[in-house]
């Protein structure tokens, strides 16, 4: 980048009322990160454990039914709705709809409560049934 | 040294007319990774139990391989796409900018590596069986 860090940027990120869109559009960037590194290294650990014995996959699901790992794995859970509504968005607003201020809202907001609630039943399910 | 600004050097050049690949990338990979998440999420609800033998049974199945391999390839491009997309728009110093790319695609190549070597480890048999 050829900036000169003595002269002033623009005010871009502070003038504005933050808004649901603005939650949602980082959020989407934060979750992405997080799959990708955290996400993506429990899910490897799992296929090379369980291609790797009994015990190393013991090992694996012991430390994921530990309260550290259910904390990730809840973590994880949110992170993957909340980044798989997102992206659904995108794909209504890269066709060009959705960008009336009340439409975009409402569907902003609606990925933030829709992410909630459906960890909250993928958690209960897996609490209750398994 | 020229005097020539950035914006003089690339004026009347044209576009690369490759801007839009890595876009188009990443959403054509979202889909699969999407619909392939969509397939791993209800096969393990359905599977009786997600402990050594149950998981390791399911993936040497055709029907669980085939498709568990595409999701690793579809994952870890979509995220590869993505990740560089972040490093791209944070990461200024060049250097730094530089090895970020190098260690993500470094990184993302060694994760789906470990991956499909595992699936197919399991798939074709060579998983112990205890």
């Amino acid at each position: 980048m050829h900036r000169n860090p003595s002269r002033p940027l623009s005010p871009h990120l502070t003038v504005w009322r933050w808004g649901p869109h603005m939650l949602v559009s980082i959020l989407h960037r934060i979750t992405g990160t997080g799959l990708a590194t955290v996400g993506a290294a429990a899910f490897v650990w799992w296929l090379v454990a369980a291609a790797s014995g009994a015990d190393s996959y013991k090992y694996f699901t012991g430390w994921a039914t530990s309260w550290l790992g259910i904390v990730v794995a809840v973590g994880l859970t949110w992170a993957f709705f909340q980044h798989m509504l997102s992206g659904l968005r995108h794909f209504v607003m890269d066709a060009g709809a959705g960008y009336e201020l009340n439409t975009n809202k409402f569907w902003a907001v609606m990925t933030l409560a829709g992410s909630l609630v459906l960890t909250a039943f993928s958690w209960l399910y897996i609490v209750t049934v398994r | 040294m020229t005097t020539e600004t950035p914006i003089a050097r690339v004026r009347g050049l044209g576009s690369a007319q490759e801007g839009a690949h890595h876009w188009l990338l990443e959403r054509l990979t979202s889909i699969a990774t999407f619909l392939l998440f969509i397939w791993l999420i209800v096969s393990l609800v359905r599977l009786p139990s997600l402990d050594y033998r149950g998981v390791t049974e399911w993936l040497a199945t055709p029907l669980a391989a085939v498709p568990m391999l595409l999701l690793i390839v579809s994952t870890f491009w979509h995220l590869k796409l993505g990740l560089q997309v972040v490093i791209e728009d944070y990461v200024h110093d060049e250097g730094n900018h530089f090895f970020s790319i190098l260690l993500v695609n470094f990184l993302t190549i060694l994760g789906a590596a470990f991956a499909i070597f595992s699936v197919l480890k399991i798939a074709l048999g060579g998983a112990p069986n205890v």
